[in-house]
């Protein structure tokens, strides 16, 4: 009979039976028997290097005990690379007689065969588990990556006087960030901003839960500070232990220009204000710690052109390749910054790629809500629109129709059609168009814009130009609406520039010709109040 | 919104370039005029330089057209390098580069007589 023990490296020892001789009668099954690390006959077996007869030994090893209770005779050892890797054990041999010098040298050719494909064998085992723990862990984080993906909102809200963006970016092990916009009554908005401690599965779950109740407590409370104490007590018995969330929770009111929000251990918002740089602060307890918590309350009246920056710790903790933290400092230095494209999520977004260096792993997911008051206009209740950016609302490869890039508006002010070429050249970036092609639209929306401002809004700062950026498989469309009532849009006529030299016209009227000029094909519509201009551009050629 | 347009003038050897930044609008008239006005008192030719120059819309379009007005009517001739060829599309398609040279580079409008 012989038992085959295998030894796994680094921890104690299994054994399998592998044989039985051919006499059933006289078979019997040796009992695995561990030979533990550090025990003398691992010594005596390593140093020996061939087949040992047990009873010549005379040393005190428990092994040794073990084996002889168990009716082992002989021990072959199996030996890579200097390392006891198992031992074939043979009990008496079947005539009773001793095992002979022919038999042990036998049994250790056999050894010395056996054991490097046993080696081979224990490594590809453990290389077997390493890929499946390995597999079971990416699915895990695919699992996480689908449950936050599916929860954050497919949407923005667009009001009528505000512009609200998000970006979310996640790390590679998926992080716990997520953000909402509640739609509440009397054309009030609620924002939430959050991050669960932790990542994988248990993080994404837990952020499943909060947004639920979140959800649930913002349609039974009015004010933020409410809500965010019904949350932590419901919070508290779910989670597990050592797990919390900071969010920050705000109520917009629309009309009256109003934010009010209380904050759960969450990174504090930054206004740029009409004056500069403004820290809104509110403490109060992370979700999820203790029972029985109050959360202060802020407001701020936000003014037209005002911007609100809420942001997780995956930026302001982000490092540069230096190994310098991004910080508080440096973001409100960013948000406090107004460009003459005046694209608040871009720029701090960009700043951030800039600081952490292009090669650099993203350490913690990124979440960032930007909330602008564009004109003092009152807003209307809340509509929701696809979020902006690239193609990512495509559903299983259903291209047909046309898809909505991106929705927005801009207030009827002078230079405001730059903004309008910014976020259309934002939104058809993932089209690859040709970069004489993408140029000529740019113009022709900053044209169109420009008309719509001047000529149909007549520079009313409290109406708005709105923009629709949509795309097919053949071309991309600009719709630019603007409430110029029922003024007709002139049709466009071919400038005489002899004439305007001559000074026997004016140089101006120059609007209306580059539109046509610049794209495939224009379309104009009147519906009731509002007239739409449809700039088309063939997709041909794109990169 | 944009980014406020300036203009320089500067003398050359052989005539006067007005350089330019910024964004060319109807904000712009003022400062191109005057600038036009300061390089049309000094001999030579008239050069615009739009190297600085980040965006035109139809209203800066008019402008120039208007400098260029101005020019015919006082018989000089004006040129230009430094324009995007998208501008220079724009310019083509308005026909502005029929009644002004547009070059290259500063290089071959330097050298162009």
């Amino acid at each position: 009979m012989v038992q085959l023990m295998r030894r796994r490296r680094a921890e104690g020892t299994e054994s399998a039976q592998v044989e039985e001789t051919a006499s059933e009668s006289k078979t019997r099954l040796i009992d695995a028997i561990p030979i533990p690390m550090g025990d003398p006959l691992e010594a005596l077996l390593l140093s020996n290097g061939g087949p040992v007869v047990l009873r010549d030994l005379e040393f005190e090893s428990a092994a040794l005990d073990g084996l002889r209770q168990s009716g082992v005779e002989l021990v072959v050892p199996l030996i890579g690379q200097g390392e006891l890797l198992g031992a074939l054990y043979l009990g008496p041999r079947l005539s009773d007689q001793p095992y002979s010098t022919d038999d042990r040298r036998l049994l250790g050719s056999l050894a010395s065969q056996v054991a490097p494909a046993m080696k081979v064998a224990q490594l590809v085992r453990e290389q077997q588990a390493e890929a499946k723990e390995r597999e079971r862990i990416q699915q895990e984080l695919q699992v996480a990556a689908l449950i936050q993906q599916t929860l954050l909102p497919k949407e923005l809200p667009a009001i009528t006087g505000w512009q609200v963006d998000a970006f979310y970016r996640p790390a590679r092990a998926v992080g716990g960030d997520f953000y909402d916009f509640i739609d509440l009554e009397d054309g009030r908005l609620g924002v939430v901003i959050g991050d669960v401690t932790d990542k994988g599965v248990p993080a994404a779950l837990v952020m499943a839960t909060c947004r639920s109740m979140l959800r649930a407590a913002a349609q039974r409370h009015s004010a933020p500070s409410a809500v965010l104490a019904e949350v932590n007590d419901s919070l508290v018995p779910e989670i597990p232990p050592a797990m919390f969330v900071t969010c920050l929770y705000a109520i917009i009111d629309t009309g009256a220009g109003e934010i009010v929000f209380a904050n759960a251990g969450h990174n504090l918002p930054y206004v740029r204000s009409n004056g500069g740089v403004i820290e809104l602060r509110a403490t109060g307890m992370p979700l999820g710690l203790m029972p029985g918590m109050s959360y202060e309350e802020t407001s701020y009246g936000m003014g037209a052109g005002e911007v609100m920056v809420l942001t997780s710790d995956g930026i302001t903790e982000a490092h540069s390749p230096e190994g310098e933290m991004y910080g508080f400092a440096r973001l409100m230095g960013r948000v406090g910054k107004k460009t003459s494209e005046d694209d608040m999520l871009n720029e701090v977004v960009n700043d951030l790629e800039k600081f952490t260096g292009p090669d650099a792993e993203q350490e913690d997911d990124i979440t960032l809500v930007v909330v602008k008051r564009t004109s003092s206009a009152q807003g209307a209740a809340s509509t929701f629109l696809p979020l902006e950016g690239g193609v990512p609302l495509q559903d299983g490869g259903e291209s047909e129709g046309p898809q909505v890039l991106a929705r927005f508006s801009v207030p009827s002010e002078e230079g405001n059609e730059r903004i309008a070429i910014a976020k259309v050249t934002a939104a058809i970036g993932s089209l690859a168009l040709q970069p004489d092609r993408l140029e000529r639209l740019k113009t022709a929306v900053g044209e169109t814009v420009m008309n719509a401002i001047e000529h149909g809004n007549e520079f009313r700062s409290e109406l708005d130009v709105e923009v629709e950026v949509c795309a097919n498989d053949d071309t991309v469309s600009v719709l630019v609406t603007d409430q110029g009532g029922d003024k007709l849009i002139p049709e466009a006529a071919v400038p005489d520039i002899e004439a305007k030299l001559a000074g026997e016209q004016t140089p101006r009227g120059w609007g209306l010709f580059l539109i046509e000029q610049m794209v495939d094909e224009v379309k104009s519509t009147s519906n009731g109040g509002a007239h739409t201009v449809e700039l088309v551009m063939n997709r041909e050629g794109a990169l | 919104m944009e980014s406020v347009f300036e203009a320089t003038v500067s003398r050359t050897e052989d005539g006067s370039v007005v350089v330019m930044s910024g964004t060319v609008n109807r904000a712009a008239k003022e400062a191109l005029e005057s600038a036009y006005e300061e390089a049309a008192s000094g001999p030579g030719k008239i050069l615009m330089d739009f190297r600085g120059v980040d965006y035109i819309n139809s209203t800066g379009i008019a402008v120039i057209v208007g400098v260029l007005a101005i020019a015919r009517a006082e018989h000089r001739a004006v040129g230009a390098f430094g324009l995007t060829d998208h501008y220079r599309e724009v310019f083509t398609i308005t026909r502005l580069s029929d009644f002004m040279t547009i070059y290259d580079n500063e290089t071959a409008a330097a050298a162009a007589g």
